[in-house]
């Protein structure tokens, strides 16, 4: 199995083409045969993804399942994943199934519907495995455009406007990366990461346009990348794409913008700024701390005054990215170790919580939170799940969004009380904007007369939750399930990140 | 003269009796009923000299003393031009025969401007320069109103027409300009004598010469007549405008810089770089404004003009090489949106306002694809082929120290990934009206469904040209 990333990554491709190439018509049965076959290759790509993990030996911190071919200007095809990368193929090919399963009740357009997630798995998943700079950028531009699709066609009211905001912003940021990339280039010689990896930016003072850069290249590329995956992320200021694109998505495409989508600016972060820029990402980490508690503590004040319940859980989602920025760039074990926890167990309380909002959606056709209350009495097991993974998204012990949050707070504090403390009053606004959306939803009485012959979730929504809840409790009660595969790789990050650095003195000095 | 000479121009030679062969033969049997089969013979000796020319040409020849060169350089440049008319004249006939204005002459001036490309990108003296450059644009001139009894045709070839000598008129100066301080008017005489202290008149002259070429590339500030140009003229011939001709004038003007002044790239790089930046920009912002297509795509190619020119700015090998991979990507995305444009009609009516597009994807899903598929292509977005010949250019230019222009060029991508996105928001997002309807004939389809998989599978290995364009870049920059 030499090729095993590229068969992964390929399978949903080769579905998409089956289904725009050969099935025909658009009557029940074609749509219901375009949904199994969807289904049918998401499954297979998680399936065969299995033994990615199974084969994937934690202790080696290099580069596994490698693969290499000749392509086209110099560049190469080259796949592979390390401790970093291989738990975010794992939540890609998990994710897409229950994705699948949950847009079962589309109605539009099914055959192009599913065709557009196909195309958008393989792209995810081409973003996490690349190993050579231009792919890894044509995968992750590329993904811009069935998500653009999903967003324009199959959104809410004001999807055109979401649709183009999404793509001209995030577009944006992903040029200036392409010219840092070339840049980059030049000054190594290659566009191979592990390579690049071992290169060492200059990091000089220089003056450009007659201003003094500290950190000198190394800076100027930092700024460049940080571009692209702040937005990405997306970290406060750059923020603002995010709610629109959430609210005027689709279940399906909320999901998958949160769960997996939102990682690819983390993943970046983690094999582009920090290990290739050592310096700048010393010297610019306060920026980003800053930033981070800002987005924490400001975006869940936002979210306390949302009356849409997607538009609260996206500014729910930027809050939960600013732990990731901030753990990422403490750049000690726990902080990178709790970034990576907390965007694998957001991915599954973030999908969770969208697809909870998706199923009264369904009943409903309304996102409004003024709209419903006291559903608990109707739909007992859906109050439960929204329990779940309510509390979840709060930090819980015992479930996964509480390792996340608190390895990172725990990096963080190491590095900077001040952003510390100011992060962990962020606990305590997800806790009230969470609780109290439960409470406006699902508590109560039941009054409004619209809501008296709701029904509670089918079999089908039971089990596309199902999944989600094991995997969220799993991964509360025994994280070292992820830990022990990401952490010699990430102990080797730290590390070398260290060695890079100028000695103690200059550390200090740039730091306050 | 010798033979030599004659079977260096040999293919130029087929060609032009071919022109004079047709054009009996059309004025001698059935005029305009027989301007079918001329068009398709046309095409077909079109494919057979690229095919030739391709195949057969090797090393480096000179002819007649230096006026006519043939290189790798210009073999490439002919063979993209070939292929390009050929596709332009096959899409093109269902259009005009419906329209009942297949005229037999149509064919045949398209051969003789294609001529003139091909003295073009061949040129070693200015004045062959001079005479492929008239040779290929009054043919043009015709072209652009070959409709003789639309006003908007009508008007179009004219503005052309003055326009287009004012810039030979700018052209001219600058090359006796040249001439004056050189002391010859043959490119490798020109370079000789640029060794220390270049005399201030042979700038000037290099400068004029510059802006008469930039109005043929459609550079801004010299591009104002495109879009009326490009508006006013049969959709057909707006599809040839659109290719061939640009692809001669960024080979004459790349072979111009390099074969004569390439001793002193710092002079015109900045011109160029300045150029550029203009074109990328002008042809970003004013296309988002557009309602009629065939305008937008008068400011795209202004734009693409803009990126082209990026490469060459850059004044090396890999930037002569990063042109011509991008004209050649540049010529296959229009010919395949204009076998769309083509096609758009109501009631048997052209129709050219995207707004018409509304909801095509409901009504013919494969076309919308299609043209989906280009319109990202040519925004630049990957993994469509477009994004590779941009991503080369901006290589090319960072390579060469240029980063600001890079820089600049990434921003305008993203300005004009707008109006692409437009289109295919008009084509996926839009509400459900009366629409468009889209006739196409089958050797239209056929090129435009090729196309679009020639953007998708092109990631692959790019067919391979950028190897042949290193070759024929290596023989321009020595």
């Amino acid at each position: 199995m030499d090729n095993l990333l590229s068969i992964i990554t390929f399978i949903p491709a080769v579905a998409a083409a089956i289904l725009a190439l050969f099935l025909r018509g658009n009557d029940a049965a074609a749509q219901r045969n375009a949904k199994w076959l969807a289904l049918l290759a998401t499954t297979a790509t998680f399936l065969v993804s299995i033994f990615v993990l199974t084969g994937f030996d934690p202790q080696n911190t290099g580069f596994q399942f490698v693969e290499e071919y000749d392509w086209i200007l110099g560049l190469k095809y080259k796949m592979g994943v390390d401790g970093i990368s291989v738990l975010f193929v794992m939540l890609t090919t998990f994710l897409m199934p229950i994705t699948i399963a949950a847009c079962w009740s589309v109605e539009t357009r099914v055959k192009e519907y599913m065709i557009a997630f196909l195309m958008l798995e393989t792209l995810m998943l081409g973003v996490f495995c690349a190993l050579d700079m231009v792919l890894f950028y044509l995968f992750f531009e590329a993904g811009l455009i069935p998500m653009f699709l999903i967003i324009g066609i199959w959104g809410g009211k004001d999807r055109i406007y979401a649709a183009f905001k999404f793509f001209l912003y995030t577009f944006l940021g992903s040029v200036l990366m392409l010219v840092a990339m070339i840049a980059m280039y030049l000054d190594a010689g290659t566009t191979d990461i592990p390579s690049l990896l071992a290169h060492n930016f200059a990091s000089d003072d220089m003056v450009l346009l007659g201003f003094h850069i500290v950190g000198g290249l190394q800076t100027l590329l930092w700024l460049a990348f940080f571009a692209s995956f702040a937005v990405k992320m997306p970290m406060w200021p750059v923020h603002t794409w995010l709610p629109d694109a959430h609210v005027q998505a689709p279940t399906a495409g909320s999901v998958v913008l949160a769960a997996i989508l939102l990682k690819m600016g983390g993943y970046g972060f983690l094999r582009f700024s920090l290990p290739m820029f050592p310096v700048a990402s010393d010297l610019l980490a306060p920026l980003v701390f800053w930033m981070s508690a800002i987005a924490i503590v400001y975006t869940s004040l936002v979210a306390l005054a949302q009356q849409d319940m997607k538009k609260l859980i996206a500014y729910s989602s930027v809050a939960h990215m600013g732990y990731v920025t901030m753990g990422i760039f403490a750049a000690n074990q726990q902080g990178i170790d709790g970034a990576i926890f907390q965007m694998l167990s957001h991915g599954f309380i973030s999908g969770a919580l969208f697809l909870c909002v998706g199923v009264i959606y369904d009943r409903m056709h309304t996102r409004d939170i003024d709209a419903y209350g006291g559903l608990v009495n109707r739909m007992p097991a859906y109050a439960l799940v929204f329990m779940f993974f309510t509390m979840a998204n709060v930090g819980l012990p015992g479930t996964s969004g509480f390792i996340g949050e608190f390895l990172t707070l725990m990096g963080i504090f190491q590095v900077n009380t001040w952003v510390a403390a100011v992060a962990t009053t962020g606990v305590i606004l997800s806790a009230a904007y969470a609780l109290w959306l439960y409470r406006r939803v699902v508590m109560g009485e039941l009054v409004k007369e619209a809501l008296k012959s709701i029904t509670d979730m089918t079999r089908r929504e039971k089990a596309i939750f199902a999944p989600l809840i094991a995997m969220t409790l799993l991964l509360g009660v025994y994280p070292s399930l992820v830990t022990d595969i990401i952490g010699p790789s990430v102990s080797a990050l730290v590390s070398e990140h260290q060695a890079a650095l100028p000695p103690k003195g200059d550390t200090q000095l740039a730091q306050n | 003269m010798t033979s030599a000479d004659f079977s260096t121009v040999l293919p130029e030679l087929v060609l032009a009796i071919y022109a004079m062969g047709a054009l009996m033969f059309g004025v001698y049997t059935g005029k305009d009923k027989v301007a079918p089969l001329i068009a398709w013979a046309t095409a077909g000796l079109f494919l057979a000299l690229a095919l030739w020319i391709g195949v057969a040409g090797e090393g480096e020849r000179t002819a007649f003393g230096g006026l006519f060169n043939d290189d790798p350089f210009a073999r490439f440049a002919k063979v993209t031009i070939l292929i390009s008319a050929s596709a332009v004249l096959i899409i093109g006939q269902d259009y005009m025969v419906r329209r009942d204005m297949l005229r037999f002459e149509y064919p045949v001036l398209m051969v003789l401007s294609v001529i003139g490309m091909m003295v073009m990108v061949s040129a070693g003296d200015l004045m062959s320069l001079y005479m492929g450059l008239e040779l290929q644009s009054l043919a043009l001139y015709v072209l652009a109103s070959v409709r003789r009894d639309s006003v908007k045709s009508t008007e179009a070839g004219l503005k052309y027409f003055v326009l287009g000598a004012l810039s030979s008129g700018l052209l001219l100066y600058g090359a006796s300009l040249t001439y004056g301080f050189a002391g010859t008017t043959q490119f490798s005489g020109i370079l000789s004598t640029l060794s220390g202290e270049v005399p201030l008149g042979l700038l000037f002259g290099l400068v004029f010469m510059l802006a008469g070429l930039a109005f043929k590339v459609s550079a801004a500030p010299f591009h104002m007549w495109t879009p009326d140009v490009y508006e006013g003229s049969p959709t057909p011939v707006t599809a040839f405008f659109a290719t061939a001709p640009k692809v001669a004038a960024m080979g004459l003007l790349a072979r111009l810089l390099h074969d004569a002044f390439g001793g002193i790239p710092a002079d015109w790089s900045q011109v160029l770089a300045a150029l550029a930046v203009v074109s990328m920009f002008l042809g970003a912002v004013a296309a988002i404004g557009q309602k009629d297509i065939k305008r937008l795509m008068a400011y795209s190619s202004i734009a693409h003009m803009g990126y082209a020119l990026m490469g060459l700015a850059s004044g090396t090998a890999e930037g002569v090489t990063a042109m011509l991979v991008y004209m050649a990507i540049y010529v296959t995305m229009n010919v395949g949106t204009f076998a769309f444009i083509l096609s758009m009609e109501r009631d048997g009516r052209p129709v050219t306002d995207i707004a018409t597009l509304n909801m095509f994807s409901k009504k013919e899903p494969l076309k919308a694809l299609a043209l989906l598929v280009l319109m990202f292509s040519l925004a630049g977005v990957p993994p469509m082929v477009g994004f590779f010949g941009k991503f080369y250019v901006l290589k090319a230019a960072v390579d060469a120290g240029m980063t600001w222009l890079a820089l600049a060029g990434a921003v305008a991508s993203v300005i004009g990934a707008f109006y692409y996105l437009r289109i295919v928001f008009f084509m996926y997002f839009g509400k459900e009206n009366e629409g468009v309807e889209s006739r196409m004939a089958p050797a239209q389809w056929a090129v435009m469904v090729a196309v679009a998989v020639i953007m998708v599978v092109g990631i692959v290995n790019l067919f391979g040209i950028q190897p042949m364009a290193a070759i024929a870049a290596e023989a321009l920059v020595r």
